[in-house]
């Protein structure tokens, strides 16, 4: 007979169970750090607010948030910084709020990003969902606005989402608050590692592959400690004076320093360099 | 070891082993990727055959009637805002300067040395009484009414309705999301420019965004609707043709916004507007409580707060500069004596310039600085608490005509931008250049304009 330890208890894991803590801005100590990305006007900001308490404003326009916000919250125990990143509909672009997620993606490494997308308008959304499995897998999407979908007659099959994503995707409406903790609890799941993720990745032809293998080691070994080395290899692949400028100045390991830090707000060089 | 330069020529070398457009495959390939996803997971049911939403979004955003109705909402609001504001504010202005009077003779028959009780009470007091009374009540009721078609989704409707006009002035259809902005705060309007790509359009958002009057500038323009275009009428009436002239105001103001977009997309910042997709979005039932809060406090209160803190100093300036005598006069009247001159050439008068002068570092300031100037000047203390009461010290003591009221009221709406804009234009575009740019041109349209309707009043009045 063999001893067994008793498994933990099920119910500290069972979202009703669960127990969430709006910290607003008091985040001198966190332990991990979480993303909010999504398309413009899918109710990020409306989740940023409930989770944090903080009264962040919110509005039924597209691009109201152009700099990166920051609250706290603190689930089961465990205290997460939340950074609300502005919406964008790809990561590809060249605006400034664009970069200011796709840095913050790229170089912040939160432990997870959550992507907020909008039920009744899915196969736009997917677009982001994809390119930021490009550059982490530690994602949830968290599909909003489930409320509205109902209403339109939307009906959305989160498992098939999940599993055609490789990455958990949580049905939730920020405004009625319905959802939220079965999001966070999946959040933590992911972040711990009790859930694998196997991100969709769009491959591209065969010489593409190839190519990306030979550059990304020579840029890891250039920038050493970077992360999404990948990421950039397919855009100087690409041909992005912005990257290109950045490994040729060498501020590439600043922008790894920087966003790390908790009090940088924005990657105000990497924004200059794209607009010269 | 590998120098930046040879990873750099390694990438290169190895783009162009690739088949040109390679990337757009990849991108493609995303996108059928997310739609056949999409296709598995969402069910839509078949019998949505129409829609409410979109059936608004045809009328709203329509050519002819889509103009109409914002023209319509438009006026609406601020017809609210007027007529609500006016009672409101002559309500506060009783209480506040009745207060004023009573804490300043308490100082008086305890013995207070005169400068101390004229510094605290006819000084920062005085104007922290002016700018609560005038701005508050407007503030309230036109940032939640704003708020409200914010959170409805009217906004961006108003971006597509505006999209054309911006296009065919050489700018970006998003500079009326970043021109709405602005009719809350003008600092605000310029941050929210970034979501415009392009930095030349940006730039043209930037440097246009001050012709559309902020809140701080609105109760000025109400203010000298009510007292002067709409003087003579009486009731509802009155009240209609000061918002009219308010919305004339404003539209001048989009108009500048228009043509001054046109002019430096064919000069300074010459080049062809950029396209953008724009998501409606669904209209969503407002939520009230929220509504309620955002605009009172995030807002109003917060821009309240704001004014106090500039009015409080400029009090202080005020009312040192009426009492530090000079020759026989006092320092105010003699500054506003040297600008005299200069003011009558654009309709205008040294007072009202010296106001404006003081009011650098916000504008919500400017009647109330002007209002003290004005009442010091002729050593009338208590508070002109009624529109009346306000109307004949202007014109009967300090010679206003309706050409001084409207003339301020297009000062008002193309001079420079505030203290706080200027300084966000400086940080936004790290260029003192284009923050000296942003104010020339405003202060050049301002002048220029007021000087062409006082010529022509003048011409006129001289043919008759």
């Amino acid at each position: 007979m063999t001893t067994r330890t008793p498994p933990a208890d099920p119910c500290a894991t069972c979202p009703a169970y669960a127990h969430l803590e709006r910290m607003g801005i008091k985040m001198d100590t966190f332990d991990r750090v979480v993303a909010l990305a999504g398309n413009p006007n899918t109710g990020k900001s409306t989740l940023f607010n409930t989770l944090t308490g903080l009264k962040q404003h919110t509005g039924n326009w597209p691009g109201k948030t152009v700099t990166r916000a920051e609250g706290g919250y603190q689930f089961n125990g465990v205290r997460y910084k939340l950074v609300d990143l502005p919406g964008t509909y790809s990561l590809l672009s060249t605006s400034q709020d664009e970069e200011v997620a796709r840095d913050f993606l790229l170089f912040g490494q939160p432990d997870c990003t959550i992507v907020v997308t909008d039920a009744t308008a899915l196969e736009r959304n997917l677009n982001l969902v994809l390119q930021v499995l490009e550059i982490t897998d530690k994602v949830v999407v968290a599909v909003n606005l489930m409320d509205e979908a109902r209403r339109k007659g939307i009906e959305v099959d989160a498992r098939a989402l999940s599993r055609d994503l490789g990455v958990p995707a949580v049905p939730i409406s920020a405004r009625n608050g319905e959802g939220i903790m079965s999001l966070l609890s999946t959040v933590a799941d992911v972040i711990e590692g009790r859930i694998a993720t196997n991100p969709c990745r769009v491959e591209g032809t065969p010489a593409f592959q190839k190519a990306i293998r030979e550059l990304t080691p020579l840029i890891e070994h250039l920038v050493p400690g970077i992360p999404n080395a990948r990421w950039l290899a397919i855009r100087l692949l690409e041909g992005d004076a912005r990257v290109q400028q950045a490994i040729r100045s060498g501020e590439l390991a600043d922008i790894v320093r920087r966003q790390r830090s908790p009090e940088e707000q924005l990657s105000s060089t990497m924004a200059i360099v794209g607009r010269q | 070891m590998a120098t930046p330069e040879d990873v750099l020529a390694r990438a290169e070398a190895l783009r162009n082993s690739l088949p040109s457009g390679f990337r757009d495959e990849v991108v493609q390939s995303l996108y059928a990727e997310a739609e056949r996803i999409a296709r598995r997971a969402v069910k839509t049911a078949a019998d949505r055959k129409y829609d409410l939403d979109q059936r608004i979004d045809r009328l709203v955003t329509a050519p002819v009637s889509g103009l109409l109705i914002m023209l319509l909402l438009l006026t609406v609001v601020i017809w609210t805002t007027v007529s609500g504001a006016n009672v409101f504010s002559e309500m506060l202005a009783t209480v506040l300067f009745g207060f004023g009077d009573w804490a300043r003779a308490l100082f008086v028959s305890w013995g207070v040395p005169w400068w101390i009780t004229g510094f605290i009470w006819d000084g920062v007091y005085l104007c922290l009484a002016w700018v609560v009374s005038v701005m508050f009540p407007p503030m309230a009721i036109f940032f939640p009414a704003f708020t409200l078609l914010e959170d409805l989704g009217y906004l961006p409707r108003v971006a597509f309705n505006l999209d054309w006009l911006f296009r065919k002035a050489g700018a970006h259809g998003k500079q009326s999301l970043t021109m709405m902005m602005g009719f809350g705060c003008n600092a605000a309007g310029v941050v929210a420019t970034r979501v415009i790509d392009s930095p030349r359009e940006q730039l043209i958002a930037i440097l246009t965004n001050n012709f559309v009057p902020c809140n701080g500038r609105f109760p000025t323009l109400i203010m000298l609707a009510t007292i002067f275009v709409a003087a003579g009428f009486s009731g509802v009436t009155a009240s209609f043709i000061a918002a009219g002239a308010v919305v004339g105001v404003v539209l001048i103001g989009v108009a500048f916004t228009f043509f001054m977009s046109w002019l430096l997309s064919r000069t300074v910042l010459r080049g062809e507007a950029s396209a953008f997709t724009l998501e409606l979005p669904p209209y969503r039932r407002p939520n009230v409580l929220r509504i309620l809060y955002t605009s009172l406090i995030d807002r109003t209160i917060f821009v309240l707060w704001r004014a106090m803190l500039t009015a409080a100093p400029a009090g202080a300036v005020i009312w040192l500069l009426a009492n530090i005598p000079f020759g026989n006069t006092s320092l105010a009247i003699a500054i506003a004596g040297w600008l005299d001159g200069f003011g009558r050439i654009f309709g205008l008068d040294g007072v009202i310039l010296l106001a404006y002068i003081i009011a650098i570092p916000a504008n919500e300031i400017v009647v109330p600085t002007m209002m003290m100037m004005y009442t010091g000047a002729s050593m009338m203390v208590e508070g002109p608490g009624s529109s009346e009461a306000i109307r004949a010290l202007l014109v009967e003591q300090h010679g206003w005509s309706l050409l001084t009221a409207v003339n301020l009221m297009l000062f008002s709406l193309l001079h420079n931008p505030c203290g706080t804009t200027i300084l966000t234009i400086y940080k936004e575009t790290r260029s003192y250049k284009w923050a000296a740019m942003s104010v020339m041109i405003t202060l050049g349209t301002a002048f220029l304009v007021t000087f062409i309707t006082a010529s022509l009043a003048r011409l006129i009045s001289h043919l008759i």
